[in-house]
């Protein structure tokens, strides 16, 4: 017998909870995606590809995904290791530091936005100490690495955190008992295990650097074919009542970032089969 | 003798060199540093640049102070929505077996890994004058897009996932039977609600509602697209702080960024003393 589609139960509620849940998932996310969606199929897979085979328009996509995922990756490494730190050491300043890394998801993008830019721009305080040594941040493909760090940074560290929190510490006594150096221990004993939860804020920072807007169009300098993002493409795009070539652009984004987000957790299933708990 | 003895391993087996350890707190504090904390000090840095008096009669302009006000009346009208509609998906995902129980989460998420300007640009589409819908709502005098209706969904957007997330996992660890409890003595289900369910996840829906505001009044890429930017009408604390930007009004753009900073950091500081005084009734801890 099938089973029903909601089991019975004493609960209250029912109508109004999913009354609720539905109808606002359907007015807020489901039917404006459901439009976006419509304008791609009335294009029909030839005006798709026909508003987005433009130079301009790979070039945007190539830019925004391969900072994000360049900006992921080093969010993967430096979370991990920040995580880390606030997990396992102790030193004066640590709850600062602990606080802080929750800031970029605490201050508007817009702020983060104008902010890195003062400051790494040629005359910004950090951006004059790099040009001494010739070196441009802001305005350059760097300003944008930077930005997308910066809103990808809390993602890595918080997922990892509390793993690090709940590994037995048997297991690394044991490792060291039987002869492994501790390089060996962190690589072969605990990375296996912070893995999964790395890979999770690994997807969370870089669909996050994907679609990344008001931190970056400041310091990017939005020179087209060069530091101009996808999103901002689209911006553009429908500054000129081009909804269609808008249309395509977002679509093309969202399907590239379900796929990628799908491959991570292709990843995240196969690493955790492989050490066993799932 | 006995010293030297002891010293012949200058760690214990189970931690790092005490040079690789320096080294890696030295990367936190200097990532951190260079990357959150110095942006943070040059917003207040560049505001107070002409002296407090310029910083707060630029706050004081009317330009600006439609812009706080846009802004409250945003985050006061989609915060409570959220709230509410957090509210009810855990109790439907949490108090209800049902099948397509992680397509409703996945959905409820999904707004996560959309970027803010393809969710402005889906409303745009679905609500824009030249979309049938939208062109009905403004023959009825109700224009969503370039006006506050927009500007409360993109924010609703954006932000969907927030109070759902937090109460989600507090919810399921705390079981139903409380509440069954409750049901058995006779409480009706509102009463239930009120009384039982809701002090155990207080605290959690005060952290998620905490988050969402500050994502609500700091939204820029979402609103951007469906705000028009109108001076004075649509234009909201963020759009106003890219305008000013780009208008070279260095001093009114840090005072506003500065205002928004401040709140960043009030967020931050009750969301730290929420996670050391209730951190058993919060899921920030579980999550994975």
């Amino acid at each position: 017998m099938a089973r029903p589609l909601i089991q019975s139960s004493p609960m209250p509620g029912l109508g109004l909870s999913f009354g609720i849940t539905l109808a606002m998932l359907s007015v807020i996310v489901l039917a404006p995606i459901g439009a976006l969606v419509a304008q791609g199929a009335t294009l029909g897979p030839e005006g798709l590809w026909a508003a987005i085979d433009r130079p301009r328009v790979w070039a945007a996509l190539w830019l925004s995904f391969r900072l994000a995922a360049l900006a992921a990756g080093c969010n993967l490494v430096l979370g991990t290791a920040l995580a880390w730190v606030l997990a396992r050491y102790d030193f004066p300043g640590r709850r600062l530091v602990d606080a802080a890394v929750d800031l970029p998801f605490a201050l508007p993008t817009a702020v983060a936005g104008i902010a890195l830019t003062a400051l790494y721009a040629p005359n910004g305080v950090l951006g004059g100490l790099a040009r001494e040594i010739g070196w441009k941040i802001a305005y350059t493909e760097w300003g944008i690495f930077l930005a997308l760090l910066f809103v990808g940074l809390p993602f890595v560290a918080r997922s990892v955190q509390p793993v690090i929190h709940e590994i037995d510490r048997e297991v690394e006594e044991a490792s060291a008992t039987l002869g492994a150096t501790r390089l060996t221990t962190l690589t072969r004993v605990i990375w296996p295990m912070l893995m999964p939860a790395a890979l999770t804020g690994f997807a969370l920072a870089l669909a996050r650097a994907v679609g990344e807007y008001g931190s970056v169009i400041f310091i990017a300098g939005n020179i087209p074919m060069r530091t101009e993002i996808a999103p901002l493409l689209i911006v553009i795009e429908l500054e000129e009542f081009d909804y269609d070539g808008a249309a395509a652009i977002g679509l093309a984004m969202l399907t590239i970032s379900f796929a990628l987000l799908f491959a991570i957790n292709l990843l995240q299933i196969w690493s955790r089969l492989r050490i066993g708990h799932v | 003798m006995s010293d030297t003895a002891l010293n012949i391993r200058p760690h214990a087996a189970t931690t790092e060199a005490p040079l690789a350890r320096a080294l890696l707190i030295a990367l936190a504090i200097g990532t951190l540093g260079l990357f959150v904390l110095a942006p943070l000090a040059v917003v207040f840095a560049e505001a107070l640049s002409k002296g407090l008096g310029a910083a707060l009669r630029s706050l004081a302009a009317p330009e600006a102070r439609s812009a706080i006000r846009l802004t409250l009346l945003t985050a006061g009208i989609a915060v409570p929505l959220n709230a509410a509609f957090g509210i009810a998906a855990a109790w439907a995902i949490t108090k209800f077996d049902f099948r397509g129980k992680a397509l409703l989460i996945t959905l409820i998420d999904l707004p996560f890994s959309v970027s803010p300007v393809v969710a402005g640009l889906c409303l745009v589409l679905l609500f824009g004058a030249n979309s049938t819908l939208g062109g009905w709502l403004v023959a009825q005098g109700m224009p969503v897009i370039f006006a506050l209706p927009g500007i409360v969904l993109a924010t609703l957007f954006v932000t969907f996932p927030f109070v759902a997330r937090e109460l989600i996992p507090v919810m399921i660890e705390q079981g139903r039977t409380e509440e069954e409890a409750a049901l058995t003595l006779g409480a009706g289900g509102w009463r239930t609600f009120l009384s039982v369910t809701l002090p155990n996840i207080r605290w959690a829906l005060l952290y998620g509602v905490l988050l969402a505001n500050a994502r609500a009044m700091g939204e820029f890429g979402a609103v951007a697209v469906v705000s028009g930017k109108i001076r004075g009408q649509t234009a909201t604390m963020p759009i106003t702080i890219e305008m000013l930007y780009n208008e070279y009004l260095s001093v009114a753009a840090f005072s506003l960024a500065a205002l928004l900073s401040a709140l960043a950091l009030v967020t931050l500081i009750l969301k730290t003393l929420l996670e050391r005084a209730h951190s058993g009734a919060l899921a920030a801890g579980h999550r994975s």
